[in-house]
């Protein structure tokens, strides 16, 4: 499924992200995947995502320009289907 | 960023190893006769249930997000399952290799109750002939108990581990029949000439032919069968096997060994690989992101001999412990090099005359025990 810029999402509870010269790994501690993170400003959003209330907003305040906005979508993407994201549920 | 210049930011290494194996102990039921560690006897010097927790404590704190525990065999140590609840609790995964002679109803269960933790269970043989002939009478039929009970305990998906030799190459298939029957996930690795797998790797590895089935069948069922990345030197023979095409010691993966000792993998416990020990001031952080050893490891490193070989790229030479434990330079082709580049350099080499693993903590041979009317070794 692909994300778009009003999606909601925060990362998987159950992984941890530790930050790296190239980037970051991940990892998800339920399927034990280990998952590259390929860049420090990929990093940045994934990790302000929760702060935010969608991914368009976390992209302009992570300072991504809009000519980078695609790249960043079909990362998020990927990061989704590794489940090191997902959708966040709204409450209250 | 491509594949590529991932791997080559590896090779630069981590902030903290991806794949860290921890040998509890060199206490062994078992006595196989291609033991990486050489492991039989406990050691007087080995860490302590405190000290152990305080190496936990480091890779808590480097983010180390999962561990390889091994031995000897790990369930010897009556702090085993606290040392596991320990890391477990710290948010520090743990996968086990284990021979599984412990593990009978109740450890099953106790087993099957906890989370993010994985099992590993050697065994070199579907059937008994086979398997025991490398790790002992009646290892088969212990693997398999514990199977039974870790299958009956609901555990889920455990691993059975394999290390490839030329007895079992053709039982590939087999090993996966059964790795299916229990649910379980199959890991196959390669025999290194490293503790006393350097005495019989000469007659265990396999054959050049056999290589190539080796490599055919991973090509088929390479994305559902683990091998820690183990058999990249067969990536010369065309396209790659999945996984990460690199040697990654001292760069992604160390070795922590019982007595503290920090090596670049499990394949080198020698002195040259040695590192530094968790005791030392500054702890395992210090050893990982200091050692002169780890740091040259993470430099260039020279193609030698190889550099003109069209398959450097798809092999890098193959395994640095290979070479060492057999006697060939570093920087040249793998004992096990596809193409043969080392057959000839191999042939000259007087058995005996390679480098002796660090440590040897094998029992006596029981033979002679035996024979004797009343046991005097104690």
């Amino acid at each position: 499924m692909t994300i778009a810029l009003a999606s909601v999402l925060e990362i998987h509870p159950q992984v941890a992200v530790r930050p790296e010269a190239f980037g970051a790994l991940a990892y998800h501690y339920g399927n034990r995947r280990l998952i590259f993170l390929k860049h420090p400003d990929v990093v940045t959003v994934v990790q302000a995502l929760h702060d935010h209330p969608d991914v368009q907003s976390t992209l302009s305040a992570c300072g991504v320009t809009q000519d980078r906005w695609p790249s960043f979508i079909a990362a998020l993407t990927s990061l989704k289907t590794s489940e090191v994201v997902r959708e966040r549920e709204i409450t209250g | 960023m491509s594949a590529k210049s991932l791997v080559e930011e590896m090779k630069r290494g981590l902030d903290a190893p991806i794949c860290l194996t921890w040998e509890l102990t060199y206490a062994c039921n078992l006595q196989c006769v291609h033991c990486l560690s050489s492991s039989g006897q406990r050691d007087d010097r080995e860490l302590s249930t405190d000290e152990a927790k305080k190496v936990l404590d480091d890779l808590r704190d480097l983010q180390v997000f999962y561990i390889n525990i091994g031995g000897g065999e790990p369930m010897v140590r009556r702090d085993f399952f606290e040392l596991l609840e320990y890391s477990v609790g710290n948010g520090i995964g743990v996968k086990f290799s284990t021979n599984g002679a412990f593990i009978d109803e109740e450890k099953a269960q106790r087993l099957a109750a906890m989370d993010y933790l994985d099992i590993q269970i050697s065994l070199d043989g579907v059937d008994a002939a086979t398997n025991d002939a490398v790790r002992g009478e009646g290892s088969h039929a212990m693997a398999i108990r514990a199977m039974d009970n870790l299958k009956a305990a609901n555990f889920g998906q455990f691993k059975i581990s394999v290390v490839v030799t030329r007895h079992n190459v053709s039982q590939l298939d087999e090993f996966k029949a059964l790795a299916d029957f229990y649910g379980a996930q199959l890991r196959i690795t390669r025999l290194r000439p490293a503790g006393r797998g350097a005495d019989t790797w000469h007659e265990l590895h396999p054959t050049n032919a056999q290589q190539r089935e080796i490599y055919d069948w991973l090509l088929k069922h390479g994305e559902n069968v683990l091998t820690g990345d183990s058999f990249f030197h067969l990536n010369a023979f065309g396209e790659a096997l999945p996984g990460l095409n690199m040697c990654g010691a001292g760069r992604v993966v160390c070795l922590i060994d019982p007595i503290g000792d920090v090596y670049a993998c499990p394949f080198v416990i020698h002195d040259e690989f040695k590192a530094g020990n968790v005791r030392d001031k500054g702890g395992f952080a210090k050893v990982w992101k200091q050692s002169d050893l780890f740091l040259s490891l993470r430099e260039p490193q020279s193609a030698g001999a190889c550099a003109s070989c069209g398959a450097f790229d798809a092999c890098q030479g193959g395994c640095m412990a290979a070479k060492f434990f057999t006697g060939l330079p570093l920087d040249g082709p793998d004992p096990e090099c596809v193409g043969g580049d080392a057959d000839e350099a191999l042939s000259v080499i007087a058995r005996g005359s390679a480098p002796k693993p660090g440590m040897d903590h094998s029992k006596p041979i029981t033979l002679t025990r035996k024979k004797l009317p009343v046991s005097a070794s104690h």
